[in-house]
């Protein structure tokens, strides 16, 4: 019998089933795409806030600062890449100022440290290539940058090996509320039944952090009615040779204008900039726009005093989830004792999730006690990373396998060991993306052109696949069609000439 | 650690040929050092004709020509390492460049070289550098990885094709798709000239009825998985789509032949300084970067329409690399040519006037064979135009030319003689006169 | 009298040629740079001709291609239909360059030889 399933296996999941698997209990996570960190938590800026800009009191503000003081540790646990490189929110007006003092304001209330006000001159040692318009800057030592499918896929292999069942590529399209008694019975004597094109499942207690579809299925199961709007936002990505431009996240202030676009590095070197915000009503329209990317280019070009814009090496977007209330929705649905809200989890969500997972597994605890496990494993370890070892530890793991001397991705300088470390683990990658979200091969500048060919190859080796099977992110995302020398009939043959060469073994 | 005079980075047309001109030149001690299974680089899926009408009077496909080299740097028993991917490139003591190596067989490893030839070719510009907005489905893919699948690992990346780009690689696929059974619906390019080679155009797109529209790119790309369409839309004269000339087409595939990008990742970590132009180092009449000992040619120097002249400059590097060695062996004194080279003025070669850059871009008249080839492209589409040579502000030569393209490299021929009889020059201007 | 203009494709130069065929069907090539361009031009016009390069499967190993090309220019026409022949054809390792893997492909009379080395 499982006891909880939570649907969506984001990084608010994810945090969330890791906590949960320091406890007895059954637990279960269903995701419809093929691999988690597949909506939100994939395409977004990858910042720690510090905290200073929810509105003092809510939940957001209280979780991300919450959630921030977390990541040290638990990026040790869990080996992802987190670096404190503080943030700058720049003004470009004198007037701006008031506008800073007020962040700093709700930042202290927030109880964010070490805010301060950074005039032009030390600002320019801070960050020599910021624009000469910049009239001052509200400087948080506090805030960071995380690598978003790190986190993600960290948090998630660690409920894996810690118990965790996962079911991808597991749509939910019913959830029945069905009252029950006995054992097994929610609080109040609920069941949930969750309906999926995987077939059924049932538990009493249902965690929802299904991202911009958390309003539909919270609306299955109550009748006071959530709204989730896809907030699109539109980023440009370029290469690591301007990475370093800056070294602090670098916020404008936001105005009249709009809020602005941010420019900061990414924790492999890259520059990021974005985000657009536009509200939508497809909340499957994760494409890019040419005015929004124009526009990102245009407004992030406004913080610094030569935007590189011909090192774009790719652009890409998420979809945030707002609810129209405007704070995180987390907890008890009313009406659907048992049935757990996570929804409207748009920014700073990544940077909340780890205190989401608490926060949820106390609730729960409040609810639904469960003891401890005693066999908890609280670290996990990451797929080792070639480019950055050094010498001594590159010979070690060579050592170990030499397909770590084999290198896939040149651009990356991902080797085949780290591919197939990323394939042989708890919840290993078994699509294109799966593998360049694990070790970045494919991720860099000239986007898997000369290494798609090659992983794809492991990929199909590893996992007793055909080439033609292997997707890029599951479903209908294949690269191949079939075979050269004429489709389905040289493939015919290629197949009668398996078949001879079994018979023949 | 291994001890080399010639390091070569890179086993493709490039690196083969300057290491046979280095052997031949007098340095057995040789290594190239190739990251791919085999020699040949990209010459090994290129397996359309055209290539070594110079080299060897004859057409060939690019496996033969690549076979070619193969087989002389086998004759003249050059060491090669396979599967080997240079890690770095630094400086070592006395001038030695110490390269940092991987590979299955000797691990990490480091060989130490007295010269080293960047012969790292190039890559393919991808989606993401082009800015197309849309989604990001499978089936988007740079035409050399298709070619790559087609003809290497014998798979279709595609049924129903469109190209955006007019490059070479693109034009070929365009026919080797459509050969092996796809549609190829059309090829856009954004300028209002084609990219690759007039031969081309006509033998994989007219010879197959395959459009080229002109002035024309993708505004946007459909499907959520897979590529399910594009949509093409006109361009203004300063490249922006025209709003209402928007035209949906349906495909699984969408091809990139959009430019080509040298490699010079590991140049760059060595000091090289590169040219915004080209993306390949800056180098004198020796094929020689700023610095000293490390040579550059193919594709990693600037990207070629022809392999013939990969070859040809190629083998200029080896036989400069070769030199440098010598004389660093003291079968020169050393001192003498330091002074000289010191002493030597290096006249700078200006770009200019629709000449987008000069390959190489400084000659040190001294050290300059006698007649030195400058190759350079041209920025636009120019026809019954001059290219004119000026020494200083005297223009020396004027020549004719019907039709000058971008997608074509162009030469022009300088004699040492005419250059030293110059007196107090310190310039030398190639550039387009209409 | 009838004025043909095409590009030339027999080298990189790509010459815009120009053939005219009189009353009593001689051609009269100009724009050209070489004899070849000559010979290309009465070729277009009379019997047009290309060279095919493809690849054919390596027996007993799948996904493995080897890349052949015809020996010669094929007449234009018989192009899918070598393309078609190819299809069915089957390389026996160890192949070496200039092997010839069909002889007379399409009834063209041109064999079609490697281009590249199987093992």
């Amino acid at each position: 019998m499982t006891d909880v399933i939570i649907i969506g296996a984001g990084v608010s999941g994810a945090a969330i089933a890791r906590e949960l698997s320091r406890y007895e209990r059954k637990v279960l996570v269903l995701e419809k795409e093929s691999d988690v960190c597949e909506g939100t938590s994939k395409a977004n800026s990858g910042i720690v806030h510090a905290g200073h800009d929810a509105v003092p009191g809510t939940l957001k503000a209280r979780l991300n600062v919450e959630g921030n003081r977390m990541m040290d540790v638990l990026s040790r646990e869990l080996d992802f890449p987190f670096k404190r490189n503080g943030s700058l929110v720049l003004s470009f007006e004198e007037e701006g100022r008031e506008g800073l003092l007020e962040l700093l304001e709700r930042g202290r209330k927030n109880g964010v440290e070490g805010l301060c006000i950074v005039e032009p001159d030390k600002l320019r040692e801070l960050e020599p290539n910021l624009s000469p318009d910049v009239k001052a800057a509200l400087y948080a030592p506090a805030g960071g940058i995380v690598c978003p499918f790190g986190l993600t896929i960290a948090l998630a292999e660690n409920a894996c090996e810690n118990g965790v069942e996962f079911k991808l590529d597991t749509t939910v399209e019913k959830i029945e509320k069905m009252p029950v008694t006995g054992e097994g019975a929610g609080k109040e004597g609920f069941l949930y039944r969750v309906h999926t094109d995987k077939g059924c499942f049932e538990a009493p207690v249902v965690i929802n952090a299904a991202g911009v579809y958390a309003d539909v299925l919270h609306n299955m199961v109550s009748e006071k009615k959530l709204h989730i709007t896809a907030r699109r936002g539109e980023y440009c990505l370029l290469d690591r040779t301007v990475g370093n431009l800056v070294s602090h996240t670098v916020f404008q202030l936001p105005t009249k204008m709009g809020k602005g676009i941010l420019v900061t590095p990414t924790v492999h070197g890259n520059l990021l900039l974005g985000p657009t915000a536009q509200d939508i009503e497809n909340k499957e329209a994760t494409c890019t726009t040419g005015e929004g990317m124009g526009k990102v280019l245009e407004q992030a070009a406004k913080s610094l005093k030569d935007l590189p814009s011909k090192s774009v090496i790719t652009s890409f977007a998420g979809l945030r989830a707002h609810e129209d209330g405007g704070d995180f929705v987390i907890g008890e649905a009313e009406d659907a004792p048992g049935f757990i809200d996570v929804a409207g989890i748009e920014s700073p969500g990544l940077t909340c999730a780890p205190a989401i997972g608490v926060y949820v597994a106390n609730l729960l605890q409040s609810i639904r006690p469960a003891a401890l496990k005693k066999d908890f494993k609280a670290y996990r370890k990451g797929v080792p990373g070639m480019s950055l070892a050094t010498d001594e530890e590159k010979q070690r793991l060579i050592k170990e396998n030499p397909a770590f001397a084999n290198v896939i991705c040149r651009c990356e300088q991902v080797t085949e060991g780290e591919i197939l470390a990323a394939i042989h683990r708890p919840l290993g990658a078994t699509t294109l993306d799966g593998i360049k979200r694990r070790t970045r091969a494919g991720m860099g500048r000239c986007q898997a052109g000369f290494c798609a060919p090659k992983t794809v190859e492991i990929l199909a080796r590893e996992l007793s696949a055909d080439m033609a099977q292997i997707t890029k992110s599951g479903k209908d995302s294949g690269f191949l069609v079939g075979y050269n020398k004429g489709y389905e009939e040289s493939r015919e043959a290629f197949v009668s000439m398996e078949d001879r060469e079994e018979a023949q073994a | 650690m291994r001890q080399v005079d010639i390091a070569i980075v890179g086993g493709g047309p490039a690196g083969l040929a300057a290491a046979v001109a280095a052997v031949r030149a007098g340095t057995t001690d040789v290594l190239i050092l190739e990251r791919d299974d085999k020699l040949g680089g990209i010459l090994n899926q290129c397996i359309h004709n055209g290539f070594g009408l110079h080299t060897f009077q004859e057409e060939l496909t690019g496996p033969e020509y690549a076979a070619r080299f193969i087989e002389m740097a086998k004759e003249l028993q050059i060491p090669y390492e396979l599967e080997t991917m240079v890690l770095s490139i630094a400086a070592g003591e006395e001038g030695r460049k110490v390269l940092t190596l991987m590979n299955r067989r000797e691990g990490l490893f480091y060989v130490e070289a007295k010269a080293v030839i960047l012969a790292m070719g190039c890559r393919e510009r991808p989606r993401g550098a082009l800015n197309i907005p849309g989604y990001r489905p499978a089936g988007i893919y740079c035409a050399g990885t298709a070619q790559r699948y087609v003809n290497m690992e014998g798979r279709m990346p595609g049924r129903e094709v469109v190209i955006l780009g007019s490059g070479d690689i693109g034009l070929i696929m365009a026919r080797r798709m459509t050969l092996e059974g796809a549609k190829v619906k059309v090829v856009a390019e954004l300028m209002p000239y084609s990219g690759g080679l007039k031969r081309n155009i006509v033998q994989c797109l007219d010879d197959y009825g395959i459009p080229l529209k002109l002035s024309h790119t993708v505004v946007d790309i459909d499907g959520k998985d897979r590529v399910c369409g594009v949509t093409l839309a006109q361009v203004d004269e300063n490249l922006k789509p025209v709003p209402g000339t928007e035209e949906y087409i349906s495909c699984d595939t969408l091809l990139l032949s959009c430019g080509l990008i040298p490699e010079n990742e590991l140049s760059t970590g060595l000091g090289v300084n590169l040219n915004r132009v080209t993306g390949g180092p800056f180098v004198n009449e020796s094929l020689e970067t700023n610095v000293s000992g490390v040579f550059a040619c193919g594709n990693v120097l600037h990207v070629h329409d022809l392999v013939d002249y990969v070859s040809e400059e190629a083998k200029k590097a080896g036989e400069k690399a070769a030199a440098f060695v010598q004389r660093d062996d003291g079968q020169e004194n050393p001192q003498e040519v330091t002074k000289l080279s010191e002493k030597e003025e290096s006249l700078a070669v200006i770009a200019k006037n629709g000449v987008r850059y000069t390959v190489p871009s400084a000659i040190r008249p001294y050290c300059m064979e006698e007649t030195q080839i400058i190759r350079f492209r041209v920025g636009q589409v120019y026809r019954n135009a001059c290219i004119a040579v000026y020494f200083g502000d005297r223009c020396v030569s004027k020549i004719k030319r019907p039709v000058l393209a971008p997608g074509e490299m162009e030469q022009v021929k300088i004699k040492k003689a005419d250059i030293l009889a110059q007196e107090r020059l310190s310039d030398i201007t190639i550039c387009i006169e209409v | 009298m009838q004025v043909k203009e095409m590009t030339c494709i027999r080298c990189p130069l790509g010459c815009a040629l120009k053939a005219v065929t009189d009353e009593d069907g001689n051609i009269t090539v100009t724009g050209n740079t070489c004899g070849r361009g000559a010979e290309y031009a009465r070729n277009e016009l009379t019997d047009p001709r290309r060279m095919v390069t493809s690849t054919v499967r390596i027996q007993g190993r799948k996904g493995q291609m080897v890349s052949v090309k015809t020996a010669r220019d094929i007449p234009k026409g018989k192009i899918m239909e070598c393309m078609e022949a190819l299809r069915q054809v089957e390389a026996v390792p160890p192949v070496k360059i200039g092997d010839v893997l069909v002889k007379d492909i399409a009834g063209t009379g041109v064999d079609i030889v490697a281009t590249n080395q199987a093992e």
